[in-house]
């Protein structure tokens, strides 16, 4: 168990180096000036003094070759210094991190949604033997994916803060603030959960240990619950570690759409300004959060199933 | 060859995977006029059409999927076709006017009917759309085949790139690329493009990997054929399939992601009429002109549920 939480990370750290140089790649190599970037981020004007430039050149590296660059930024960022923001002037992983609750409030409580009302559509939808019931629950997760989040969100402004006035439209402090944007942001991932889950939990339905359990003279409700339901969300606990990652990208999106501040809407502006540190940041944390997200699904998988077994040797797997 | 072989599958198709089948036989019709030789290609096609017809028919919402394409198509093609008024220029005095016959969407702050400037907008978020799909087909399908055909060390070292692609949230990635090419409706869709390269990639391979294996690559394989003509002969037609389906799934995966990074305000500047700037600028009015936001955002809701119901019916 030790070794393979260790060989995880080992994995995990090599992921991150791999996500680091991807984004360094991709940020200095595409045409594109850094530096007249930087120095027009700054200022307004197009033209800069090219004693500026050069300033900066040097300020930040660049007048060095591309290799060394390389291994001076990695050698920063893995002490964890992602160097300062352009725009600010504030260092990069301080901006973050500032910006990080407000966000992991939002994606919490989304993919808490996002569990709650999919997971439930798919277990109702499959349970009812109402037809129509079971069609138009069913036919919500086809929407559910089809529809842009941010036209969600403006709905949902519309009619809940401009005309029912029970939700304030921006903001972020308290848990009123919080409903409508979490809503937006669960709305795609749940949809997702609940196609999946009710995929699982047909196929599940039909397995001779369902058949099993009603023989013994189990309930309805506890064959679907207790034993269907425990086998099937092993495919959706899958998608939502898969999931995580999109939810807090997907925060760039919901915290514009609502005037939120927190980690999407920093990058939104980093975006804006062509902030190159802060976008790398960014993107360095996505691929953490991803990476986390993963090993924490492996350990949660031998606890539904208990046949998993956390091989010393890789990853879980069955006995 | 290939030809004959759907053929019998038509015939004997009405109890076996009819989805699919009858998805293939929509796009069918059209190369088999444009080399449609015998009388026996023609009276198939007549049956086929036929089939179609009725198929579509049995699934009302794959009918209406299938319009809203081509109307999505046509007025990106011919704008004309569905309204005669300027998306550009507004008459001021007629802001803000509610929908109504005149103006179907209504008309915006400066009087421009928000109508036409969906219609006009379609052509600018197709074309996004379009190049997103193609660059992650192409550049995954790509990475995928030499992946899978190559093998060894170069599968490694390309699967492990992939990898990557794949733990940085798409939308973080392509957020990266924005930043470093710049604003602007292809820009943004080479981003969207990219960030979907690592899913195409690895169903490339897994397809390439299955299809190698098969006997009829081994015999051709051992009559001495040359890689490119086993590649080009033998693998690609036949791992080209769940590729090209996840291409159309793709694609209204594409027209959401290009949208949000238009409404974000890093697609075409300002009077572009693009589908997420639409919804950006009706945002600024969403107390006053509900239309603004809601009808735009309508278009694009229809065309990716459009999108992904004609993708459910290739996948069978």
């Amino acid at each position: 168990m030790r070794r393979y939480v260790i060989k995880r990370l080992a994995q995990a750290v090599g992921v991150l180096w791999a996500a680091y140089t991807v984004s360094f790649l991709v940020l200095d190599f595409l045409p594109g000036d850094p530096v007249t970037a930087m120095a027009g981020a700054g200022m307004d004007s197009g033209d800069v003094h090219p004693a500026r430039l050069a300033a900066l050149r040097h300020e930040y590296g660049f007048d060095k070759p591309i290799l060394v660059q390389y291994a001076d930024y990695l050698g920063r960022a893995v002490r964890g210094d992602f160097g300062d923001a352009v725009s600010t002037g504030r260092p990069v992983t301080s901006t973050l991190a500032d910006a990080l609750p407000q966000t992991l409030q939002l994606t919490g409580a989304a993919l808490l949604l996002a569990v709650l009302l999919g997971g439930g559509l798919a277990v109702v939808a499959t349970y009812t033997s109402l037809r129509w019931l079971r069609q138009l629950l069913l036919s919500l997760p086809p929407l559910g994916v089809s529809v842009p989040t941010f036209w969600v969100g403006l709905l949902l402004v519309e009619a809940f803060s401009f005309r029912l006035h029970w939700f304030p439209a921006f903001g972020n402090d308290g848990l009123r603030d919080l409903v409508l944007p979490a809503l937006t942001l669960a709305i795609p991932t749940g949809a997702l959960v609940a196609q999946v889950l009710a995929k699982s939990l047909l196929t599940a339905l039909d397995q001779a240990y369902v058949e099993t359990a009603r023989a013994k003279g189990a309930g309805r409700w506890r064959v679907h619950v207790r034993h269907a339901l425990r086998n099937a969300s092993l495919p959706a606990l899958t998608v939502v570690g898969l999931l995580v990652g999109q939810l807090v990208a997907g925060s760039v999106v919901v915290e514009t759409v609502f005037s939120r501040d927190g980690l999407g809407r920093v990058t939104a502006a980093a975006v804006t300004v062509q902030d190159l540190p802060v976008v790398q940041g960014v993107v360095v944390f996505g691929a953490l959060i991803f990476v986390a997200t993963n090993l924490v699904v492996d350990l949660v998988y031998p606890l539904l199933d208990p046949r998993i077994v956390v091989a010393s040797g890789g990853r879980a797997s069955f006995a | 060859m290939s030809r004959m072989q759907s053929q019998s599958l038509v015939d004997d198709a009405d109890d076996v995977d009819a989805p699919a089948e009858a998805a293939l036989g929509l796009g069918r019709p059209l190369s088999t006029t444009a080399d449609g030789t015998g009388t026996g290609a023609r009276a198939g096609r007549r049956v086929q059409v036929r089939q179609v017809l009725r198929f579509l028919l049995r699934r009302p919402g794959l009918l209406l999927s299938a319009l809203t394409v081509v109307l999505v198509v046509l007025a990106s093609f011919w704008p004309d076709l569905f309204t005669s008024q300027d998306p550009l220029k507004g008459v001021p005095s007629q802001n803000f006017r509610g929908p109504s016959g005149a103006h179907w969407f209504g008309t915006d702050e400066l009087g421009r009917d928000v109508f036409s400037r969906v219609v006009h907008g379609a052509q600018l978020s197709l074309k996004a759309t379009i190049i997103a799909v193609l660059v992650s087909f192409v550049v995954g399908g790509l990475l995928g085949v030499v992946a899978g055909f190559v093998g060894r060390w170069v599968d490694d070292v390309l699967m492990r790139f992939v990898d990557v692609l794949l733990s940085i949230p798409a939308l973080f990635l392509s957020l990266a690329l924005v930043t470093a090419l710049g604003y602007g409706t292809v820009k943004v869709a080479v981003a969207v493009g990219i960030a979907s390269v690592a899913s195409f990639a690895r169903v490339a391979r897994a397809e390439v990997l299955r299809v190698r294996q098969a006997v009829f690559v081994e015999a051709s394989r051992s009559c001495g054929t040359r890689w490119y003509a086993v590649l080009g002969r033998h693998v690609l037609p036949n791992a080209a399939g769940p590729v090209i389906v996840l291409a159309t799934l793709d694609f209204g995966a594409s027209i959401l992601a290009v949208s949000a990074l238009s409404f974000l305000g890093y697609g075409a500047p300002p009077p572009a009429p693009e589908w997420g700037t639409l919804i950006s600028d009706g945002r600024n009015y969403l107390a006053n002109a509900w239309w603004l936001t809601a009808l735009p955002g309508l278009a694009i809701a229809a065309t990716v549920l459009a999108t992904n119901r004609i993708a459910r019916a290739l996948d069978g």
